[in-house]
């Protein structure tokens, strides 16, 4: 889980000097910040198991085995990328990992989600889906559709949300009634608050959640609350719409330096260890910029090819 | 041969697809016990049971994220949305997903959705029930479009349709599902793309849509008296659209007249027009839309009449076409 959080903070930390520097296009969005909660559901799943991303994916793929590789080159826009430039940061795929798409449409993932719990559940398959979505996205209708169809089915899907605090730019407390969690029991569906900070914490509650659904007992709604260190964007840091001391705040909470601290001062690692992961998750990024650079762009003869099957 | 109604057809060809492969299911509201609205559904849930005839929430989005979400997996489902308007409650699974997802993933995913409906106009519905807009889907990229317009068509296209790997969207019309027509025995498969010469003629090319189909070829009997030969043609699907064989009659009549149940402005008429004059400009004489005007569908069944083309709308225009001097 360490290196998980690990690697998703230093390829988004990448992504901005990218982005800044002009050599990644269009729009990608960090999840700085938020890294404990993709390691600590992914952690409970197996190779089996499938998710579904948002716009802020790059670290749920990553979590989920997309290797860095294929990240960075599709970021790129090029041919060795995971769905070969075509996709770009906010909509991507690799079945075999397990990542059945990520969307760009806040709140229409989710009953993608679904139908493939329903696909699982008729193939008669023990194995979940897993649905990443921000806070949003309980605001839209398809939350709601989905959820109710999720729960009226008994689907092995669990939902999710990254509760960030903000919706580009409008805060939760402005713009959403009542806490999302309880919203899960208006579907008779449970609902469980955690610390999105926390990677053990998210590790626990969706290791109970994975279980439910594997048993077939129906979907989990999981609210967990974190923050983005960057803005929506990498361009800035949002600090039109929010206060530094805000942003220090939970920077002060930090998934990894917590987490880093909490695995030496109980003695299950060393700072020489941490070190040396750090270190290799570090050169695996370099060496996949270096690949993305390198790659070819896909050719304008394919421009049409992905059309039809 | 044998004799079916539209909807017949329909039910037969959702049958016979899924008696022959496992993944294919249906999806949506109404379509169980109830057999849908238009009972095309109609007891298919006693012979495949309620795991493939599913029973929807009232659920559009849903059920179009859902049933795409299936067909990753694997699945072939056929999603029923009651109207035709109600896809405008799908849009965001139905245009920013369904048919970009094999695009954007550089061809990684196939996402054979089916999704059946129909539209109603005819049938004094109004406004919110009674729309056709297939020119959106025409300007949507990678969604196919079938506009079935007989018994025949309707099975052969729906059972290719069911075999394919892309999505599809097939609208049917409610003022077709009694129609009766003859339905081959045995196997029935049409390909997309290919359009059907109705009736042979030389002065005007007549491309009609689902519903106006019948409207032409009745038209084209009545012109016939008086001497004006009309060819019909029907495309039968709109994405692929099978210009080939629009154009090679134009090359021949030198006119054309479109007929659709959608309104004229930007409609199916707008763009078989604009590409027949991209090939064959020098050749064209006169082209003509048949279409509703740009208003809403209302509901007072005499305003309706008024609003509505038919047989008598592509009468009226092929005679004033062939009355006047294009040039004037």
């Amino acid at each position: 889980m360490y290196e998980s959080m690990l690697k998703q903070r230093l390829l988004d930390e990448k992504v901005v000097e990218l982005y800044r520097k002009g050599l990644i296009q269009g729009i990608a969005h960090p999840c700085l910040g938020q890294e404990a909660v993709a390691a600590g559901v992914m952690a409970n799943l197996s190779k089996a198991d499938l998710i579904v991303s948002n716009h802020r994916g790059h670290g749920h793929s990553l979590a989920k085995g997309v290797t860095e590789r294929a990240m960075l080159s599709e970021l790129f826009g090029k041919e060795t990328g995971m769905c070969h430039g075509f996709g770009g940061s906010m909509h991507s795929s690799d079945l075999e990992c397990g990542v059945i798409f990520s969307t760009a449409i806040v709140g229409g993932g989710i009953p993608l989600a679904v139908g493939a719990a329903l696909a699982l559940k008729m193939d008669k398959k023990t194995a979940c889906v897993v649905c990443f979505f921000g806070d949003g996205a309980c605001n839209t209708g398809a939350f709601h559709e989905a959820l109710n169809m999720a729960a009226v089915w008994h689907l092995p899907v669990i939902f999710v949300c990254e509760n960030n605090q903000y919706a580009v730019s409008t805060p939760v407390i402005k713009s959403t009634a009542g806490h999302i969690y309880l919203r899960g029991e208006g579907y008779g569906i449970p609902g469980k608050l955690v610390n999105g900070m926390k990677v053990l914490d998210v590790y626990e509650v969706a290791s109970t959640a994975v279980a439910r659904a594997k048993k077939g007992e129906g979907p989990t709604l999981l609210e967990c609350e974190t923050y983005r260190y960057s803005g929506h964007g990498p361009y800035d840091i949002g600090l039109d719409y929010r206060s530094q001391e805000e942003i220090d705040r939970w920077k002060a909470r930090d998934p990894i330096a917590n987490f880093e601290h909490q695995l030496i001062s109980q003695n299950l690692s060393t700072t020489q260890e941490l070190q040396t992961i750090r270190e290799q998750t570090r050169r695996r990024i370099e060496d996949a910029v270096r690949f993305a650079e390198g790659s070819p762009y896909p050719p304008k003869e394919q421009l049409s090819k992905h059309v039809w099957a | 041969m044998k004799t079916l109604s539209y909807v017949e057809a329909i039910r037969e060809a959702l049958a016979e697809e899924m008696r022959r492969d496992q993944k294919v299911f249906i999806f949506g509201e109404d379509v169980g016990q109830y057999g849908g609205t238009f009972k095309a559904t109609k007891g298919l849930i006693q012979e495949f049971g309620p795991e493939r005839v599913i029973d929807s929430p009232l659920s559009e989005n849903a059920i179009i994220g859902a049933a795409t979400g299936a067909a990753i997996m694997g699945f072939h489902p056929v999603a029923e949305i009651m109207y035709m308007d109600f896809l405008n409650e799908c849009g965001d699974q139905l245009v920013n997903h369904l048919p970009k997802l094999h695009f954007m993933t550089g061809g990684k995913l196939k996402v054979p959705v089916i999704i059946r409906t129909q539209y109603s106009l005819g049938r004094n519905t109004g406004a919110q029930h009674s729309q056709f807009f297939p020119s959106f889907f025409m300007n949507t990229p990678g969604i196919m479009v079938a506009t079935p317009s007989t018994p025949a068509d309707a099975k052969g296209l729906l059972k290719t349709a069911i075999r394919g790997t892309n999505p599809i969207l097939f609208i049917e019309s409610a003022a077709l599902y009694a129609s009766k027509g003859e339905v081959p025995e045995g196997e029935v498969l049409i390909p997309f793309g290919k359009s059907d010469v109705k009736c042979h003629g030389r002065d005007v090319t007549v491309v009609a849509v689902s519903r106006m189909v019948r409207e032409a070829i009745n038209a084209a009997e009545s012109l016939s008296s008086d001497g004006i030969s009309v060819e019909v043609i029907d495309p039968r699907t709109l994405v692929p659209l099978d210009m080939e064989a629009i154009v090679t009659s134009v090359k021949k009549t030198g006119r054309l007249v479109t007929a659709e149940d959608g309104v004229k402005t930007s409609g199916v008429g707008a763009e078989i027009i604009a590409r027949t004059m991209e090939t064959a400009m020098g050749y064209v004489e006169d082209a003509q839309r048949v279409a509703c005007p740009d208003i809403p569908a209302p509901f007072s069944p005499p305003l309706q009449d008024a609003y509505m083309p038919g047989k008598n709308t592509i009468i009226e225009t092929v005679r004033r076409m062939m009355s006047r001097d294009p040039r004037s």
